[in-house]
């Protein structure tokens, strides 16, 4: 399958630790995709309706997107049509590669930050509350200070009790500075002095946080909207990366959050979480096929040094993982 | 509020059984497809819809459908009995009668544990005048402890705290001995968010459950959560015993479906839901209310509870009346709209009228400053335009939007929005308060079903001939 492999070659440059450890978040019994659609074959001796329905409960128990599944499916029906494909063994390939397709999608796909020419690279955290906005900020912070760069946190959640001591904390374990207001203060004021300090001081990155909120307020969402005009008052091309983070647990709403926060600001990437958990984010495909936002990051553990760049293959091999041996 | 897709989809799905003569066994196929969808998409576990599914389609086989003449009615009726099913059929509470009753919050990270438990504390302490003891034993995550501390005085409850360097299991045995000694009749335990998969922290759990005794762990549950949130639930039940779920983040958008997986795959009764990021912001869960509200039908229990709080039955009535006899002028639409404005936000409300899902989407903010600019113009107005809005002309336009600060535009719009309630309190005049159908049969207007229990009106009307 040609799309496949060529997908897999732009996957280079991996360190095999890493892709050790994300076999490991990802998928605790390393048995890969194709084994267990392999077991969905071995149990049918032809492709029937069945068949598929139990393919698309897989896929459904990922979280993948109701709508998605079908398509997928249908996809995967047509194409066993045209090739007149009986034998179960012979679909396996067809199923990676059709997701591939999918998420793949013809479009450019990075997992790399896109930093500043010149001057700080701004990058705005925003999500739903509770899905790890700050948290990730520190992993993230850690990361980019691992590769040489000098970063510069802003505690921008002035509503959540609690938060911006958080972020604090992280902050003082990480030896980075942290740009704080008063709690329940305005956030953009304290956006504003994150950009104007990190501007003086000539750090690499500054990453904001933001308080949760959920797409459908909309008193909120402007609160979001203010805060990137600030920014790109100092930093006119900022903020340069606007990172979605959605927790791995999330359902269908999923697609709904990318939209909304779309709307307001223009995400460059999406940040998967706690996907060390069994939840399997399944929703990431249909964001990306509704909205062609990429995963650039996905967390994987509580410790600093759990996140990593998102690899589409291993992703996809782990998707299914458990649910095919029921 | 949650579950508005969900009661799009289904209103949907029922509309085309409703249009049909007989409930075929090719028809009903499609149905309960389609039904199968609407729930996944809300995040009902797909083995829940399974049997959910399974039952719908043995009840409607087993009484007799394909011969009814109403396939509409019962499939409802069936659907609507199956959700309340899945949702719990009591409304249940935590019981604190017990002193001192102790509670323990746990989930996963990030569902929302440490605000919850500040809002009961809250809801405990001026409902049932009891007098809590927040405990903080989440010492894992950075500043979970200032957050719990923050929102203890917040509420005004003392909050028991060590810092992070005492075990949980330590942090709890002081607590209670400390709640003693204060008279504390509630302990709520606030704990660590936990994967379930995570040997070593949900063997803290069990010690911490093993120390406090616990009367209730309550699950505390995400409503954005997809299909694995059975999986948790029905793990945390499994190394636990969990004794109920808290609903949370049911302000959002999402469907919520996976938080009714749990109750039906763990058998635990959801007691309290948040709908808000506000420490008074929680509610008791009402399991009926919910499916009627999923079904489209609207929670109308509860709007008419809420009215019923608010509103003047002599100035509605005064409304009503003059409606019936058409002389409503703009000073009753300005009363009306100010009778609404204390319900709280339209949205809100909107959404427990049956069939007012399918309405388009709009934002209370809107809708707020749409009624002050109406406010402003009206007041702008004599006694006599109010009354007799005809009199208005260009002239007396330009001097009320100057008035009001306006554009004559604003004006024009607004008598045009005037004419349309008008129009609309003339068709609502015609409705036959008995049965709430129009007594004559009302114009077609752009496929607006305006009562999704049509099937049961008509009914009602037959029988009346």
């Amino acid at each position: 399958m040609g799309l496949f492999s060529k997908i897999k070659e732009t996957f280079v440059g991996k360190s095999t630790k890493q892709n050790e450890k994300y076999v490991a978040g990802l998928d605790k019994s390393s048995t890969s995709f194709s084994d267990k659609i392999n077991s969905l074959a071995a149990r049918y001796r032809e492709i029937d309706d069945d068949y598929f329905e139990e393919l698309e409960n897989i896929l459904i128990m990922s979280d993948v997107g109701v709508n998605m599944v079908m398509t997928i499916v249908d996809e995967i029906k047509k194409e066993v049509r045209i090739e007149n494909i009986k034998d179960p063994k012979m679909i396996n390939d067809i199923i990676v590669d059709k997701m591939f397709v999918i998420y793949a999608n013809d479009s450019y796909m990075t997992t790399k930050i896109n930093y500043a020419k010149e001057g700080p690279t701004v990058i705005l955290m925003v999500g739903v509350n509770g899905a790890g906005k700050t948290t990730t900020i520190a992993k993230l912070a850690h990361k980019m200070k691992e590769e040489g760069k000098s970063v510069m946190v802003a505690a921008g959640d002035t509503f959540r009790a609690g938060a911006i001591d958080q972020l604090d904390v992280w902050a003082n374990r990480l030896g980075i500075t942290c740009i704080k207001g008063k709690e329940g203060g305005d956030p953009s004021s304290v956006i504003f002095d994150g950009v104007k300090q990190a501007k003086e001081a000539g750090v690499d990155v500054l990453i904001c946080d933001t308080a949760g909120r959920l797409q459908n307020k909309v008193g909120l969402m402007k609160e979001l909207e203010k805060m990137n005009r600030i920014i790109k008052k100092t930093i006119p091309e900022g903020p340069h990366e606007t990172l979605l983070v959605i927790d791995a647990t999330t359902g269908q709403n999923g697609v709904n959050q990318a939209e909304e926060f779309a709307k307001i600001t223009d995400i460059t990437g999406i940040v998967l979480t706690k996907m060390d958990g069994t939840a399997k984010g399944g929703i990431v495909l249909s964001i990306k096929d509704s909205l062609n936002i990429p995963v650039k990051f996905i967390g994987l553990g509580e410790s600093m040094n759990d996140l990593q760049e998102f690899d589409l293959e291993q992703y996809i091999y782990g998707l299914c993982h458990d649910l095919m041996g029921e | 509020m949650a579950f508005e897709s969900l009661t799009d989809r289904l209103s949907e799905t029922l509309k085309k059984v409703r249009g049909q003569d007989r409930l075929t066994e090719e028809n009903m196929d499609e149905m309960l497809r389609e039904i199968r969808l609407a729930l996944l998409e809300a995040d009902v576990n797909f083995t829940v819809v399974k049997d959910f599914i399974k039952n719908t389609k043995e009840k409607a086989l087993g009484q007799d459908v394909l011969g009814s003449l109403k396939p509409g009615q019962v499939v409802v009726k069936i659907v609507h009995d199956e959700l309340v099913e899945l949702l719990g059929t009591d409304v249940s509470t935590v019981d604190f009668s017990k002193k001192p009753t102790i509670v323990m919050m746990v989930g996963l990270q990030g569902s929302g544990k440490t605000t919850t438990t500040g809002k009961i504390a809250k809801y405990i302490k001026e409902k049932n005048h009891k007098k809590p003891l927040l405990v903080a034993a989440d010492i894992y995550r950075p500043a979970a402890v200032e957050q719990l501390k923050t929102i203890g005085e917040q509420v005004d409850v003392p909050v028991y705290s060590e810092g992070v360097d005492v075990s949980a299991q330590q942090i709890v045995k002081n607590a209670l001995a400390k709640a003693e000694a204060d008279g504390n009749d509630v302990i709520l335990i606030d704990t660590a968010g936990r994967l379930q998969i995570d040997q070593k922290l949900m063997e803290e759990l069990k010690e911490l459950k093993g120390i406090a005794n616990p009367d209730e762990i309550l699950l505390v549950v995400d409503s954005l959560a997809g299909q694995e949130i059975a999986n948790v639930a029905s793990s945390f039940n499994e190394q636990l015993g969990i004794t109920g779920a808290v609903l949370t983040k049911l302000d959002g958008d999402s469907r919520g479906g996976g938080a009714i997986s749990i109750r039906y795959l763990t058998h635990v009764p959801i007691k309290y839901i948040g709908t808000g990021e506000k420490l008074d912001q929680i509610e008791l869960f009402y399991p009926d209310r919910m499916a009627e509200r999923i079904l489209g039908m609207g929670d109308v229990v509860s709007l008419v509870e809420k009215v019923q709080d608010v509103y003047d039955e002599k100035e509605s009535m005064k409304a009503f009346n003059k409606m019936k006899s058409g002389t409503f002028d703009l000073n009753d639409m300005l009363d009306q709209m100010h009778q609404l404005k204390k319900l709280g936000p339209l949205s809100g409300l909107l959404k427990m009228v049956p069939g007012m899902p399918k309405l388009p989407k709009f934002s209370d903010e809107d809708s707020n400053a749409r009624l002050k600019e109406t406010e402003s113009l009206i007041y702008s107005m004599t006694m006599q335009e109010r009354q007799h809005p005809e009199i208005i002309n260009m002239r007396r336009r330009e001097r009320i939007a100057k008035g009001a600060g306006k554009t004559v535009a604003d004006v024009n719009r607004l008598l045009k929005q005037f004419e349309q309630a008008k129009k609309m309190m003339k068709q609502f005049s015609n409705i036959d308060p008995m049965t709430g159908m129009p007594t004559q049969k009302p114009q077609h207007n752009g496929g607006y079903n305006p009562n999704p229990n049509r099937k049961k009106v008509r009914h009602k009307k037959k029988k009346k001939r």
